[in-house]
């Protein structure tokens, strides 16, 4: 495989772990705003 | 006499070196313990289906074709991806997120370990694999059966059956893998770090919002994922609500150990000496076992990078635990920290990112659809 082949894999490639990232901390804010919201309300 | 013995002619010796597979998986089971309901019953149906002329499997005859009842359920609970998503509302129902919810900060870590996916995708493009192949190869180090199944599957790759296999065999593996790897990218003195568990409570409110908006922000941003996080979150969502016990201990117990029963033998139809027997088979043992240990080193080096900056240091070991195989993972971690200090207990932790594994997994899944399907 030639290197122009491979470049678009290897940018995909570092743009889904990135992607996984993202989400990630979209989710972390939002346990933190709900935590925030909803602690103690038991 | 020709009708009951002509068969044994039909027999090939690459048939028998399947039965001999088909044996290891089912002693690996029993007497190992490794993986025993998804690989017992693979190694059965590897005998099954590599007999010459199986009727379990479909075959070609002068009169017309006889179809399997292996690849019956095939067509009916793999093609269109319905064993693993059912598996997976059993899976959610499993889980318990307390630790995750209480210290959110854990799941970058699960996010971390993801990175042996992608290198491993790029390991085997650089091998040769197209996209398609190397995608689902590269699935394998979500270390997460259903979702390696159903992405694999998605591609329709060559390769299923041994990418399954591959899958649940390095799953059961993670106590032999892990250690080595985070020994060697580890010092001394970070295994010894300590870090306190503080339980903090997790409202209610909070258990069942998180399932909910965890499948809308997975299902924005990849769409594809959709089913797999949906069908897991509504699973952790009948186990959360409170209202819906029977059908939570239903989801836990008998859907998920019968739709297991079923996935692992109609795996196994992927079996088959000629589609199994080939060097790809050994490119994809080796590529596995890739993705897993970069997978490690990803958790490990994130939590090392988290350490530069945080004033409270973690142990760099728990990062290891976001390669998802729950809850194998996070019980290696707790007995590591166990070896090093006898004192220093990490399951809490470990657990917080184990199961941040088994979510970052799934969205890794997704991301891989989205961005290698067209």
């Amino acid at each position: 495989m030639n290197f122009e082949t491979f470049l678009p894999i290897l940018v995909n490639s570092l743009q889904g772990w990135m992607g996984v990232f993202i989400v990630t901390l979209i989710i972390i804010a939002l346990v933190y705003l709900f935590n925030f919201l909803f602690s103690g309300r038991e | 006499m020709d009708a009951l013995f002509g068969n044994v002619l039909n027999l090939q010796w690459q048939q028998v070196v399947m039965w001999a597979i088909g044996a290891l998986l089912i002693y690996l089971a029993i007497k190992k313990g490794m993986e025993p309901s998804l690989l017992l019953p693979i190694g059965f149906g590897t005998i099954l289906v590599n007999l010459p002329l199986s009727g379990a499997v479909t075959q070609v005859y002068e009169s017309g074709t006889e179809e399997g009842i292996l690849d019956v359920l095939f067509n009916a609970g793999i093609a269109n991806e319905l064993f693993p998503l059912l598996l997976f509302i059993g899976i959610g129902a499993m889980i318990d997120f307390t630790p995750l919810l209480s210290n959110p900060k854990l799941m970058i870590f699960g996010a971390a370990a993801q990175f042996g996916i992608f290198f491993t995708l790029c390991v085997a493009s650089l091998l040769g694999f197209d996209i398609k192949n190397a995608a689902s190869i590269a699935i394998i180090a979500a270390a997460d059966g259903p979702t390696s199944i159903f992405v694999a599957n998605f591609f329709q790759s060559d390769y299923i059956g041994a990418i399954v296999v591959v899958a649940y065999s390095y799953m059961a593996l993670v106590p032999i893998i892990q250690p080595p790897v985070i020994r060697l990218i580890t010092t001394k003195k970070e295994r010894l770090i300590r870090m306190k568990y503080a339980e903090r409570s997790v409202s209610k409110v909070t258990k069942i919002l998180f399932p909910i908006f965890i499948t809308a922000v997975a299902g924005i941003f990849a769409p594809r994922s959709v089913a797999l996080i949906g069908f897991l979150m509504f699973g952790n969502l009948i186990r959360e609500c409170g209202v819906l016990d029977a059908l939570s201990d239903t989801a836990q117990k008998a859907l998920a150990n019968l739709v297991t029963l079923m996935l692992g033998i109609t795996v196994a139809t992927k079996m088959q000496a000629e589609s199994f027997l080939n060097p790809v088979t050994l490119m994809i043992l080796a590529l596995g076992l890739v993705g897993f240990v970069f997978d490690t080193v990803g958790g490990v080096m994130i939590a090392k990078l988290y350490n530069l900056f945080a004033k409270e240091k973690i142990n760099p070991m728990i990062g290891a635990a976001g390669i998802s195989a729950f809850p194998m993972s996070s019980r290696v971690i707790n007995k590591m920290g166990l070896e090093e200090d006898n004192q220093n207990f990490l399951l809490m932790h470990a657990v917080g990112v184990n199961v941040s594994g088994q979510i970052a997994s799934v969205i890794a899944g997704g991301m891989i659809l989205a961005l290698f399907a067209s």
